[in-house]
Order: C-alpha cells, then structure tokens, then sequence
C-alpha cells in the first residue's frame, strides 16, 4: 500500500513536470498554427539559466525566480526573430526551422557553456525526506515540485478561464482568423503566448534540473512526450494537456514499476525483465492510437 | 580571343588529379579515425578521450615507427546509424589505417562489419566490449584495449562475496552492454538478486518508480551500470530518495572523472570496479595522470586512458614495422604482441585478442586539493580473462 502511494506520487510529479512542458507546446501548436521543435531548448535555456543566476545569487530560490523573466525574454526574442517569419507557412517549413533552432541552441550552449553537463544543487531547506506516513520517507524536493508545479497549473486555468488574455486565447485557439478579423492585437498575443510557454518550459527545466542534471539536448527527449500529450489531450486545450499529461504519467510509472513483476507471473525472469521496458515505451503511444480512433482530435480538441 | 580548352593550368590541375589515383607507392602518413561522441548529453566522454589521444600524439612526438601521424575525429552523436555511416566513411573515404575509439556497445556492434570486413581495417576499441564480439563474432581486425563488458561487474561480484553483502537489486540501461553487465555481475555474485531493472536506454532519466522498488525490496546493496550522464541523475535520485542512508550503492562506469565534477560529495565513500585506476603506481601512468591534470585542471577516466593505450598500441606495431603498415598480417602480428607499456601495467591478449588483465577496485575520495577522485583500494582479480573466448573459433 505504502509502495503503491509512492508511485502514484511519482506518477504525479512526472506528470506535471510534462504539463509545464505541454502547455506551452500546446498553446503555440493550438492559437498560432505554429509547431515549435524547439520548445525543449526553451526547457534547456530555463535551466542554464538558473544555473548562471543562482552561481550569481548564491541563492537557489532568487536564481530560479530570476531565470523565468530571462526565459521570458529569450522566448519573445525568439518568437520575433524566427517564429513571426513562420506563421501562415506549411508545417513542413515550420519543423525544418525550429528544428534548426533546436541545433542552434545546442550549439550555443556548447560554445558559452561547454560540452560537460553542470549540476544544480537541491536547495538546502529541500534536501531532506519526507515521512508521508510512519516509516515512508518521500524526497521533500520532488514534493516541492509537486506543489509548485499544480500552483501554476491553477492559475494557468484562473488565466485561461478568467481573465481577458484568456478570453483571446481560448477565441484563437478556436478561430484565429476570426479575432484577428475582429482588430486583436494578433502580434502581440502571440509574443505574449509565445514567451508565456517559454517561461513554463523553462520552469519545468529548472525545477527538473536537481533530479537530473543540465545538459546539451535535455529538452530534446523529453519533448517527444509533451507532443504525444498534447495529442491525446486535444491540441489548443490546457484542460485536455492536464488530464492526458496526468495519464501520461501514471502509464510511465505503472509500466516501469509494475510491468516486470506482471511479467513474471508468466514468462522467464529474464525475458520480462528485458521485455518490461520495452513494453513501457509503447505503452504511451498505444494510449494515444486509441484515444485518436476513439476521438479523431484528441480528449479535448476542437471538432472540426 | 579564343578560349583555350587545355590551358597550362587546367593541364596542371589534370596532371595532379591522376597523381591522386596513382596506388600510392609508400603511405607517407599514418592515418587513425576515432569515432566516440563528441556532441549530446554524452559530448563530455568523448572530450577525454580526445584530450588523452592528443595527450598520446604529444608523447609520441606526433610520430609512430618515424611517420607522421594523423588524427580523425568522428562523432557518432550516441547513435548506432550514425556511428556506422562515419566508421564507412573514414574506412572508404580516408583509407585509414587504423579505427579506433567507440564508448557505445551498440554503436561498435552496428559498425564493426563495415571496417573489419568489407573495408578489411583494423579496429581497435577503446571502451565498448560486446559479448557478441570476444566470442562467435570475434574478428582478426578486431583488437581491445579495454574491456569485455562482463568483467567489470563479475570483478565487482567478486569482491562483494568477500565483502559479505547477502542481496543486491540491478539495475542498468536497456541495451546491449547493460545486458552484458547485470549478466556479468550474476556469474559471479553469489547472493541473493532481490529484483533486476533494465530501464530505457537512452531517454529514461528519472528513476524515482526503480528506487521506491528498491526501498520496498530491503536489498543489501543496488549495483548499477550507468555511464555518463545517465549515471549523475541515478546517484543524485539515489541520495535525494534517502537511499544512501540505507543502501549502499556498488557500480560499474557510473562514477568516475566524467561524473564526479558533477556529483561532488554525494558520491563520496562509493565503490566501483575498473581495470585502471589514476593511482596505478607505474611510470607511464605518473607521466599520463600527472599531464592530463597539469593541461585540463581535472583527473583523466578510464576512458581516455584506453584511448591513450589505443594509440600507443598502435604505435608499437609502427615501431617494430618501421612505419610500413602495408602488410596487415605483420601489423596484426605486430598488434598481438601488446608490446607496449600499457597505462594499466603490461597485459597480455587473449586469442580474441582482447586483454587478459587485473580488475581492482577503487573508493570515492577527495584528493589533498579538495578535487574527487577516485583510489585503488584493493584488487578484486588478476590476470582475469573473459568468459566468451572459448566460442571465438580464432586460436
């Protein structure tokens, strides 16, 4: 029971570490038409980042908080230099040039920080366990990710659903042509949601940093995910990128923690322990082949 | 004015294109490619071997068997397809006379044919060892100054019997060397295996679902075989899990002078198996050690110092062929004899000519500077030879 918990958690915290990253992906993939490889270098640059500030700041909390505005910037320089070139051309034009981006990023963090990775230390306060019940101990650090990342999952949807930048959000995401016709300031809506998603993936970055390490291409794997979930969730929609990244999640934990065992009930030790992971890896996208024959546009996505 | 078809230049620039495809009469320089990764998560590997190769061509003089040699780096940007593509390259395009490198097993198996077989070069690993190629694939081509990929851990397996640890939990990348080393510490490891993870290789860099199963399962010790980064992001989880507390953690490849300028303390007090340590007390390996530190600020790993012993292998077939590498069954008879001063002390090959060595193992330390590293503190096997080599049909 206990270990089942800690895996829900797990679940849970990778989830939304994937939902920072997803939301912004499908924010730019739903209001602007625009396919950005290069989210996951947004992801990268956040955590290089904060590795930078907090050396400056020698504070791990003010480095961090010092980084989103910077990711900020870069994702609205970004978006003026390249994407605005992008807008209104064919997909294919759209995932040559981020792609583009991507080794461009890569680059650049090789020549201003060096091939070898860096690491950022968990902060003090956070380098301890937790005891979620007697005897259960759970990384307070992962918990902090929980907490922060479902703080900005909140007011994502209080933005979304409340506020006037929502309002012209959810209108673009359904009918682009519609609100521009309708004298909205398109270009600055969609710096403004551009640098936005910038600012999540590079929050996802930095908070995933401690558990891992920065590194040239960090972004690039994972960002294969957060397009899978923006599929399964409905392209355009923050609600449909929560549940599918929430799903996405738990299939990942489920498929590394209790796979092989089920294997086990029937096949050698030694097959279901080499055929358990690669089980897991497809298990996500035979989530999303069903969720697609089921509904074409994915949990939430407009119909068109 | 009338345009002059075969001008004296055009006849010159004629004259020196069939020059090129005249058969060379005696090759004036000594060509070695090195294929290793020197871009991704992973770039860092490759950057000591480069600097140990570069390190090597500096000992040497720049010169093997009085001919100037020459160095091509190739990056296979950690993936088998395009490890293969460069390792043609540099067989087909280059004409080298050597090819050397590969930290990927993968990455070797998926080139090995195109060098040893159609392009009949001679390739020397310099990290990866597949079981595969010490026992039916062996080749006459193929030599190792590293490793086959079992040794290591059965080394760990070893020295954990004698230690007294009761049960282990393993875990390892998904592919053909993290197969190879759970095998490996199996064939020694008398124990209890209390559970076994084979996790995604490469995109899996979260492993906090493989951890709260460790917890649950009370094992004695985790041996893990995670190189590079891969190995970072496991020993920072393990710690930030609160597992260090409980169990203690055995490697293979996850902690060395790659890892440690990023792991810092946490990993302090870990044990890890390898056949080269950078306290192995003979001269050359002083000179290496001493130089490396002196030119980068940081310890070299085992994988540059396999590199370096590539290139110095290399240059003792030069050395005794006077240069003249045309004759390929005098260089391999030359190669055979590792008659060079291998960093690790003098080793013998076995008839897959990969080396038959002492495995120690080694604890990490900080150095009277304050840098990590990592010591010698016991051997765990000598003069340790594969368990494939009796499938290998070469004698």
């Amino acid at each position: 029971m206990d270990y089942l918990l800690l895996q829900i958690l797990n679940g849970v915290q990778l989830g939304l570490l994937m939902f920072l990253l997803a939301a912004g992906l499908t924010l730019t993939f739903g209001i602007m038409d625009l396919v950005n490889l290069a989210h996951g270098s947004l992801y990268m640059m956040g955590a290089y980042f904060a590795w930078t500030l907090i050396g400056l700041t020698d504070s791990f909390v003010l480095g961090a908080l010092l980084a989103l505005p910077a990711t900020f910037l870069l994702g609205v320089l970004v978006e003026a230099v390249v994407m605005r070139r992008l807008y209104g051309r064919d997909h294919l034009d759209q995932v040559l040039a981020t792609f583009g981006l991507i080794l461009f990023f890569n680059e650049l963090v090789r020549a201003v920080w060096g091939p070898a990775g860096k690491s950022i230390a968990v902060p003090k306060f956070l380098a301890r366990t937790i005891e979620i019940l007697p005897g259960v101990p759970y990384p307070a650090y992962r918990f902090a990710i929980i907490a922060v990342a479902a703080l900005v999952a909140l007011l994502l949807a209080w933005l979304v659903a409340r506020t006037r930048l929502g309002m012209l959000i959810r209108a673009g995401a359904s009918n682009r042509r519609m609100i521009a016709a309708l004298g909205v300031n398109i270009e600055l809506l969609f710096s403004l949601v551009f640098g936005l998603g910038a600012v999540f993936a590079g929050l996802a970055g930095l908070m995933a940093a401690p558990i891992g390490s920065v590194k040239i291409g960090m972004g690039d794997d994972i960002l294969i995910l957060a397009f899978v979930i923006i599929v399964i969730g409905g392209i355009g929609s923050i609600k449909g990128a929560f549940i599918a990244a929430m799903v996405v999640g738990q299939i990942d934990i489920v498929g590394r923690a209790f796979l092989p065992d089920f294997l086990k009930t029937f096949m050698s030790s030694a097959a279901a322990s080499s055929a358990a992971p690669a089980i897991s890896q497809v298990l996500v996208y035979v989530v999303m082949a069903g969720v697609l024959v089921w509904r074409p546009t994915g949990l939430f996505g407009q119909r068109t | 004015m009338k345009t002059r078809l075969f001008g004296p230049a055009t006849i010159a620039a004629l004259a020196t294109l069939g020059m090129g495809s005249l058969p060379t009469m005696a090759q004036s320089t000594i060509k070695i490619g090195f294929v290793s990764t020197f871009s991704g998560p992973q770039a860092a590997i490759g950057e000591d071997m480069r600097r140990s190769v570069e390190l090597a061509k500096e000992h040497l003089g720049s010169k093997m068997g009085g001919k100037p040699f020459e160095i091509i780096y190739e990056d296979d940007t950690f993936k088998p397809d395009v490890g293969k593509q460069k390792s043609e390259k540099l067989v087909l395009q280059d004409k080298v006379n050597f090819v050397t490198g590969y930290i990927w097993s993968n990455v070797l198996l998926a080139s090995l044919k195109t060098v040893t077989d159609e392009g009949d070069t001679i390739l020397i690993s310099a990290n990866a060892g597949p079981s595969q190629i010490a026992g039916e694939l062996c080749n006459k081509n193929f030599f190792s100054t590293s490793w086959q990929n079992d040794q290591t851990p059965m080394a760990m397996g070893e020295y954990l019997n004698a230690k007294g640890v009761k049960s282990l939990y393993l875990m390892a990348g998904n592919y053909a060397a993290g197969k190879d080393m759970l095998a490996g510490v199996k064939r020694t490891f008398k124990g209890e295996i209390k559970g076994e993870d084979l996790t995604k290789w490469p995109d899996q860099l979260d492993f906090s679902a493989e951890l709260a199963k460790i917890g649950a399962a009370k094992p004695d010790g985790i041996f893990i075989f995670y190189p590079g980064a891969h190995g970072v992001q496991f020993v920072k989880q393990w710690t930030q899990a609160g597992l260090n507390k409980t169990v203690p953690l055995y490697q293979v490849f996850s902690i060395d002078a790659i890892t440690l300028p990023q792991l810092g303390d946490l990993a302090l007090g870990t044990l890890g198996a390898q056949e080269w340590v950078n306290d192995l007390p003979n001269d050359q390996n002083k000179r290496f050690v001493a130089d490396f530190k002196k030119k980068h600020n940081t310890y070299p790993s085992y994988y540059g110092a396999q590199s370096y012993d590539a290139i110095m292998l290399m240059a003792s077939a030069a050395e005794a062929l006077k240069g003249d590498l045309s004759n390929k069954d005098k260089v391999r008879a030359e190669l055979k004899k590792a008659n060079f001063k291998s960093l690790r002390g003098d080793f013998k090959f076995n008839t897959n000519q990969f080396p038959i060595q002492n495995f120690y193992i080694q604890e990490t330390v900080k150095d009277p500077a304050g840098m990590m590293t990592v010591k010698t503190i016991a051997t765990a096997v000598k003069d340790a030879k594969d368990p494939y080599f009796e499938k290998c049909p070469m004698k």
